[in-house]
């Protein structure tokens, strides 16, 4: 780890003071749970440590008419525990309710869960975001790819985001509300990643001087029903190997509008429009709920040695829509 | 006269009770100290260099800023240039500073130039692995062609287990401190003695003059044997610094450098008559032990010596951190490919695999007997007869149930061991001997031994271990502590208590031989009525307290090797994600006379863990074209969390003709069997053998894809 200043503002305006143009010049800390690691490892190297902790206005879960405005500080154990978010979004606690262990999610925020970096161990042993050898060739399409992506992965980027949260937030169609020197801006959650074009870009879109400041998951989304499973090796304490998040619509018991997301099998959250649009008009069975599956794969690309996540995302969709509504909590081998 | 032998049954007041280990509190609490915990004034806090290539020319080593650094205070080359590194994350610098941080940011300021060389780090099979293979050995039994002819049912398969790390919770290193000529080293071993003897030869010292302290330690598994490269350096860096040095290895390093199993693959052929008697084995294996090949031919079939067969091995070399013993070496490997050969062969035979071992079980020797009842005790708790069935649960259900069986074997014996048992007047006890508490219960077992010999309650000896100045014992290997251990405890407190009994006869009107020591008390044995309080007697001693010694003898009748046990899985695999879940986990396991029943059991329960680890989670991740070790870490180096490792049933045999055989070693047999049964296990649940361990969702979906009964 490289020495560096900290800084602890008590105010956003405080804190985009002291934020730099450049990643190099300060980043944020909120839970901790990934920047130390980065930095223990040498893979980020801020000058400056901003703790927004001392935030309150980036804390706090409100309801209002306009939807739920989750703050960029809320923890993850916070937002499962709220009675709100228990009963208008279930899928969102379904998907926060597994990420890694307790002691994570009592320090891993809302923020930071969008602003995470992905766990590909070629970009943690100092192998670069897009994981290159020195004549800038990737390593990943010949290498150890098994947990890399299956969707998007043209290149040059190959990891897949590590948010298990984020497909939850792009299926509740969330919007992402950003603080910067220019004042605030807002996007849709999945406007929010980008599968980086070079070196010089980010998975995410927020810029080295902006920070996350809260979450609006629409009043619109309150008439979904939302679900999410996760397929991972180990039940405790693991990464997922596939996600899937969905939100549906029903209507005299058939689906009238749906959203499917699948995680962990791009370099970022991913959206599958078409597959959803195949469950409208029909009810949510087994057989449909699988070939939505089977549709929302339909352009995955395995890599050498990750074929088999092609399949696991699969059964992810046709689960999470299967748990639609208080559908059977399965959680695969019982 | 108190002789030798184990008290009988019912002359036990300890031994084989299940007793709570006497430092527990003291561990649980965080009084302990392990060797990471130990901080003296003054002292230095050391870090390593490590070689990012796997295989390099090391060409120049520019330590001169690194020097000046802040709170530097000393640097030690630890391999020289000139020399190549063999594997990414070999030691290349060791430095010491005021502290961790400063220690940190200086090893960033060393220039090492290397030239890169070619490597392999992939364990792939020996036609593939160009120059990196070693010499192909065969050995050969009877008349393999001629037995393959004659059998009428074969079958042939791959099997095998990949390349683990140890992961002891403790790191290796230790803090090291000089006074004078004298070293004291606070080192994380299985191995006081051998790192004082390593650390002498290396500084060309008197071994007398090394003081080496592990009180306890968190973890071992047969990777902390030595002193170590790491050992050396940091007794180095403390001379030169003056000043106590702390060197603990990162985790990286631990899981990169400091052990590893090798891995072992194997192409199998096996035969059998159609009632199941097996005739022939001949397989091809292969595997890698990291740069330097490893020991010999792998004794294959395992434990069921099937008297024709032909077994090839080859070595293969890679550029990887290099095998260290882990915990029963070879023979969980050995064990995952004969086991799930004979299961696929039964499979074949439609035969219950419980029955393919029973029928072949005199095979194995001198454990036939101790197998067959194992086999009927685990049947029993596993609820087997009700719940087996042929290959390939043909329920409808994507998730699909299955059982599977295995049996290994270990030799255990007891290593060489000194003890010396003192007695004062005041009626303490201390017994003292330098062996070392792995964290398998030696402390307590010691002391159970102790009062059980002395009649006394466990709190009324004091047990002094895990410091090379007391009687000398040996390393923690083979599982071998326990009998070495209680062997010479119990000779040591016997010549002791035969000391005391000779001042007190007279005050008891009667001659020594007359005379026990039961529960507190010294009485005349055939006049229980006759007796003294152990404090009375020992106030007869005057002023001088008794000290006697005890050494395992040669052919030690209190001790004795060889054990058997027998393990049964039942897992769940959801077929459509691959993902196995244990169910149930039976083990049971023989050691002769159980000393401690609750530490013996956790021994076995711990062991089950790890099995169950290393079959469906554990493999050491290496990238043929960076040559790194891709998850030298905790996060994709996957270990069982408490969900993960279902119910495990543990039954010791014990008592009759178990009691009888003495003292054996635990600590390795019941690691062995978890692969074999675990991967029979899944294969009778989807159909079809998924191999090598571990069972992955990958792996699982891809024998799926060939064909099971999904």
């Amino acid at each position: 780890m490289q020495a560096f200043e900290y800084a602890h503002p008590a105010s956003v305006k405080e804190a985009l003071g002291l934020l730099g143009s450049s990643w190099e010049d300060a980043q944020v800390i909120a839970g901790g749970t990934d920047l130390i690691s980065l930095m223990k490892d040498n893979v980020a190297a801020p000058k400056r440590v901003i703790n927004i902790k001392g935030i309150p206005e980036l804390n706090g879960i409100r309801s209002g008419a306009e939807g739920m405005t989750i703050g960029a500080l809320v923890t993850y154990d916070e937002l499962i525990e709220n009675a709100s978010v228990k009963r208008e979004f279930p899928g969102l606690v379904q998907a926060v309710d597994d990420i890694a262990s307790t002691q994570i999610r009592n320090m891993g925020t809302v923020g930071g869960g969008l602003c995470q970096r992905p766990r590909c161990w070629y970009f943690r042993n100092g192998f670069g975001l897009l994981a290159t050898d020195k004549n800038g060739k990737s390593l990943v399409p010949n290498g150890e790819n098994q947990y890399h992506a299956i969707l998007g992965n043209d290149g040059p980027a190959y990891y897949v985001h590590p948010s298990s949260l984020a497909p939850a937030l792009i299926a509740l169609d969330a919007k992402v509300r950003l603080m910067g020197p220019n004042g605030p801006r807002e996007m849709r959650v999945g406007e929010f990643f980008q599968i980086p074009k070079s070196a010089s870009e980010r998975e995410i879109v927020l810029q080295p001087n902006e920070i996350v400041k809260d979450i609006l998951i629409p009043a619109s989304s309150r008439g979904f029903q939302s679900a999410s499973y996760e397929v991972r090796q180990k039940l405790t304490f693991d990464w997922p190997l596939a996600t899937a998040a969905v939100a549906v619509k029903m209507n005299a018991g058939k689906v009238s509008d749906a959203r499917i997301v699948l995680g962990h099998v791009a370099p970022v959250p991913w959206p599958a429009p078409e597959a959803a649009k195949g469950l409208i008009g029909r009810p949510l069975n087994e057989t449909n709920a699988a070939a939505a599956g089977i549709a929302a794969l339909a352009g995955a690309k395995p890599l050498s040695k990750n074929g088999y996540k092609i399949k696991l995302a699969q059964v992810a969709v046709k689960r999470a829509l299967l748990r639609v509504g208080g559908g059977p909590s399965e959680k695969g081998a019982e | 006269m108190a002789d030798y032998h184990w008290p009988p049954a019912e002359k036990r007041s300890l031994i084989g009770k299940p007793i709570s280990r006497i430092d527990g509190p003291w561990k649980s609490s965080g009084r302990a100290k392990y060797s990471y915990d130990v901080n003296l004034p003054g002292m230095l806090h050391a870090k390593m260099l490590f070689s990012p290539h796997a295989h390099a020319k090391i060409v120049s080593i520019d330590t001169s800023e690194a020097e000046r650094a802040p709170g530097v205070k000393a640097v030690h080359v630890m391999t020289e240039a000139g020399n190549e590194a063999r594997w990414a994350g070999q030691e290349i610098v060791a430095l010491a500073a005021e502290t961790e941080d400063q220690a940190r940011d200086a090893l960033r300021k060393i220039v090492v130039n290397y030239e890169v060389l070619p490597h392999l780090v992939s364990d792939v099979e020996p036609s593939k692995a160009g120059q990196n293979v070693g010499k192909t050995n065969e050995t050969t039994d009877g008349q393999a062609d001629q037995a393959f002819a004659q059998a009428e049912v074969t079958h042939e398969g791959e099997y095998g287990a990949s390349v683990i790390n140890h992961c002891c919770l403790e790191s290796h290193g230790q803090v090291s401190v000089w006074d004078g000529d004298h070293l004291t080293v606070y080192a994380s071993t299985q191995n006081i003695a051998g790192v004082a003897g390593e650390i002498a030869r290396a500084l060309k010292i008197e071994q007398g003059n090394i003081e080496v302290i592990t009180p306890v330690m968190g973890g071992g598994f047969g990777s902390k044997f030595g002193a170590d490269s790491w050992g050396v350096a940091c007794a180095q860096l403390a001379k030169k610094a003056g000043r106590p040095v702390k060197l603990m290895l990162e985790r990286d390093q631990e899981l990169m450098s400091a052990g590893s199993r090798p891995s072992l693959y194997a192409r199998v052929r096996v035969g059998g008559k159609k009632d199941g008697t097996l005739v022939a084995w001949s397989s091809e294996s292969w595997g890698t032990s990291g740069p330097n090949p490893g020991g010999g031919t792998p004794n294959l079939p395992y434990v069921i010596r099937i008297p024709n067969r032909r077994v090839r091995h080859t070595p293969v070399l890679t550029n990887t951190g290099p095998a260290r013993a882990w915990r029963a070496p070879t023979h969980p490997q050995l064990c995952v490919i004969t086991m799930g050969a004979l299961d696929d062969l039964a499979a074949k035979m439609r035969m219950d695999p419980v029955d393919l071992l029973l029928k072949n079980i005199e095979l194995t020797g001198p454990l036939a007997k101790t197998y067959t009842e194992e086999l009927h005790k685990a049947a029993e708790l596993m609820d087997w007869q009700k719940k087996w069935h042929p290959r390939g649960d043909k329920s409808a259900d994507h998730i699909k149930h299955g059982l599977g069986v295995s049996i290994h074997t270990w030799g255990g014996g007891g290593h060489p061991s000194q003890c010396r048992c003192t007695i004062s007047p005041d009626g303490s006890v201390e017994v003292s001997l330098a062996t070392q508490d792995l964290g398998t219960g030696t402390r307590t077992v010691v002391g159970i031994v102790a009062a059980e010999t002395l009649g006394l309650p466990l709190a009324g000896v004091k047990v002094n271990i895990g410091d090379t100045k007391y009687p000398p014992d040996s390393g923690s290997g083979g599982s071998t502590t326990v009998g070495g251990v209680s062997a010479s405890t119990r000779r040591a407190a016997t010549n002791a208590l035969n000391q005391l009994l000779e001042k007190v006869a007279s005050s008891l009107g009667a001659q020594a031989d007359e005379l026990e020591a039961w529960h507190g008390q010294i009485r005349v044995s055939k006049n229980p009525a006759k007796a003294i309080s152990w404090k009375q007697a020992c106030a007869k001693l005057g002023a001088t307290p008794i000290s006697a010694m005890g050494e395992r003898g040669q052919r030690d009748d209190l001790i004795s090797s060889g054990v058997g046990g027998a393990q049964m899985a039942e897992v769940s695999v959801d077929t459509e994600t691959g993902v196995v879940q244990m169910k149930k986990l039976v083990a049971v396991q023989d050691c002769g006379l159980v000393i401690d029943l609750k530490t013996a059991t956790s021994q076995v329960y711990g062991a089950c863990i790890m099995g169950i680890t290393y079959s469906l989670f554990e493999h050491k991740v290496f990238d043929e074209q960076t040559g790194r070790n891709l998850n030298a870490d905790m996060e994709f180096y996957k270990l069982a969390g408490i969900g993960d490792i279902g119910e495990i049933v543990v039954h010791m045999m014990t008592g009759g003709e178990y009691d009888k055989r003495g003292v054996i070693g635990l600590g390795e047999p019941p690691v062995i069997s978890a692969g074999a049964a675990i991967s029979n296990a899944v294969a009778n649940a989807i159909g079809v053998r998924v191999s090598p361990i571990p069972l992955t969702a990958d792996k699982v979906l891809a024998a799926l894809e060939r064909g099971g009964a999904a």
